[in-house]
């Protein structure tokens, strides 16, 4: 959340690419929710020296990248720019763990090097797996898949309504900083008490539009119970698509594809 | 301070996901019994409005760096605890959805660390505590600092246990736990003055607002020592059951490479790593029995059999030890990359020629 601008732009590009019609796209909300929780819980549960053995899944992302028609470079930006932890907490391995657990030639590798690389690797994976899931099924889909595999109706009420009111409120805010901004001249008013009565009026604000919609639902007969009418069908494709998926997660999980593929390239070369 | 789903073992991010799922569905039944349905968009739209706050940011004075309001403590003044948790666990399902904060598995850790310990530990037992029947401003003033910089401390504090618990990291208990309290000492105080600030300006223009939260009947001490309790017992249950599903399904993975590869050539490197590490321990550990030890005990008797059966398992047939299994396995990431590649290739080929 660089600036606000930026952010606001961003979910509603997320939002625009959520809408494309696709043959992912098309698939059912839940089908796309398991197959992501199926590859995140896949790729989370490998080794912590695992390096080698990770790198098939990123057949996943391609392929759906590549039928969802995914803006790539985009999508690459995003993962770029929520790495920062992940490298921080990770980049401490190699400093800790220095025993010697791989040759290359010369060059011994330290099993921190390797458990590093494999941080890396393992959220580039699941970082983009969930942003596959948001720009191929979008919100309201999610918040669909949620509601009939079981969730409380409570929190997923609560994640529409975010969610719709989320853009709006996003531009009200844009609005107050870019005034603020506008008015202050060498820093002045941009401290801590021009805040608390900016964010407070915001809140007041959002107070009263709230006390408004709940008597425009009122109006329109809400009796504290929101129904969500949207039909699902989880088709054959639909299943086709989660258990293919998962059967290859589950081989790809098991069997170290690229140790055994580079074992047999490097027998027939000698 | 969101985890991140590399960090995490699915053991634990299993266990959250389930606190989490349990405390999801406690608060939402919880908030059926209260039957206020003008809570309902309340709710959504002050789930947007911290969003939208996060995104005005002050700027602290001598540092240069700029602060934001954070969002369980506000919520669960404005809400109570039971609104306030479902509001977090939305805003940090949206995070994670759209800002890649975080990640899927990682969720059930991030909710409760930054939804669980505000809303039901730091608000009903510090800030009511503090503020008491009848606000005045010193008083939401040292309620609304206390409680949010120990809330951030104990949010932090579960980052410590979760990634530690995950094992992914080699970080040591005492070195982790010294970078992340500190830091989060310092973002808990911005956070407080800017609830504090905020919460005391909607109390001097609308009185009724601050205190329709209320003391609220829900959480006396009987029902909230229920809550606790049955939550720590689907903690311990889930972590049970997951760990031993954990212990029995990868590791039997390996434990079965172990068994293939018939003898345990254990050529640990001794570079006196073992002897430096334990002298680093006694300097660093703040609990010398908790974690470190037991991580690196493990390590001795698992990792490295382990490990170097994984590695020596092909070494059988194949002369060139691990130099060998190593060029292998690049040569052959390497190739499934590119397989990879042109697949995609394709099918994007296909796709533009279809259309």
């Amino acid at each position: 959340m660089a600036t606000p601008d930026a952010s606001a732009f961003d979910i509603s590009y997320l939002d625009i690419i959520s809408s494309r019609e696709t043959s992912i796209h098309r698939l059912d909300p839940r089908a796309k929710l398991l197959t992501t929780l199926a590859f995140v819980v896949a790729v989370v549960s490998f080794d912590k020296y695992a390096v080698a053995g990770l790198v098939p899944f990123v057949i996943y992302p391609v392929v759906v990248i590549a039928l969802a028609d995914l803006p790539l470079g985009y999508l690459l930006k995003k993962v770029l720019l929520a790495a920062p932890f992940a490298f921080f907490i990770g980049v401490f391995n190699p400093f800790y763990d220095r025993e010697i657990l791989a040759r290359l030639g010369p060059i011994a590798v330290s099993g921190g090097w390797l458990s590093f690389a494999s941080i890396m690797i393992r959220f580039f994976l699941t970082v983009t797996a969930a942003l596959l899931l948001i720009s191929t099924t979008g919100l309201n889909g999610v918040c669909l898949a949620l509601e009939k595999l079981g969730a409380p109706r409570a929190f997923v009420v609560q994640l529409l309504f975010l969610y719709r009111y989320l853009f709006v409120l996003g531009d009200e805010a844009t609005r107050l900083t870019r005034a603020r901004s506008l008015r202050s001249f060498g820093g002045r008013g941009m401290g801590i008490g021009v805040f608390g009565s900016l964010v407070g009026q915001l809140l007041l604000r959002t107070l009263d539009r709230a006390r408004r919609i709940h008597l425009a639902m009122l109006c329109r007969g809400f009796d504290g119970e929101v129904r969500l009418l949207r039909p699902l069908r989880f088709a054959g494709m639909d299943l086709a698509y989660t258990l293919g998926w998962s059967a290859l997660f589950l081989v790809m999980r098991l069997y170290d594809i690229p140790q055994r593929l580079g074992t047999v390239i490097m027998e027939l070369l000698r | 301070m969101h985890m991140a789903d590399a960090l995490i073992s699915p053991a634990v991010g299993g266990t959250m996901w389930a606190a989490t799922a349990g405390l999801t569905i406690y608060s939402a039944r919880k908030l059926k019994q209260e039957i206020d349905d003008s809570k309902v968009p309340l709710m959504g739209v002050l789930g947007a409005f911290v969003f939208a706050a996060q995104m005005i940011n002050f700027t602290i004075p001598a540092t240069g760096s700029s602060g934001h309001l954070g969002g369980g403590m506000i919520l669960s003044i404005l809400l109570g605890p039971h609104a306030a948790f479902l509001v977090m666990a939305s805003i940090l399902t949206v995070q994670a959805l759209f800002f890649a904060d975080g990640g899927l598995l990682a969720l059930g850790c991030n909710i409760f660390n930054l939804g669980f310990f505000p809303c039901f530990v730091a608000y009903p037992l510090i800030y009511r505590k503090i503020v008491g029947e009848t606000p005045t401003q010193s008083r939401i003033l040292a309620g609304a600092m206390v409680s949010a910089v120990l809330g951030l401390q104990m949010g932090a504090f579960g980052v410590v246990l979760e990634t530690l618990f995950s094992g992914v990291t080699e970080l040591p208990f005492g070195t982790f736990v010294l970078l992340m309290q500190p830091i989060h000492l310092a973002i808990g105080i911005v956070e407080g003055l800017a609830t504090a600030l905020v919460v005391i300006f909607v109390w001097k223009a609308r009185p009724e607002i601050v205190e329709m939260a209320g003391p609220s009947p829900a959480l006396a001490a009987g029902s909230l020592r229920k809550v606790l309790v049955g939550f720590l017992l689907l903690a311990v249950i889930t972590g049970g059951a997951l760990s031993w599903f954990a212990s029995t399904h990868p590791d039997g993975l390996e434990w079965s490479m172990f068994r293939t590869s018939g003898k345990e050539e254990l050529e640990a490197p001794e570079h006196g790593v073992h002897s430096s590490l334990a002298e680093f321990q006694k300097k660093t550990a703040f609990l010398p029995d908790y974690d470190f030890k037991k991580d690196r005990a493990e390590k001795e008797s698992n990792t490295e059999p382990k490990q170097e059966a994984a590695k020596s398992s092909p070494a059988e047939q194949w002369p060139a030890v691990s130099a060998g299994t190593s060029v292998a396995g690049i040569v052959g990431a390497g190739i499934t990359m590119a397989v990879a590649g042109i697949i995609g290739f394709g099918l994007k080929r296909r796709q533009q020629n279809k259309s």
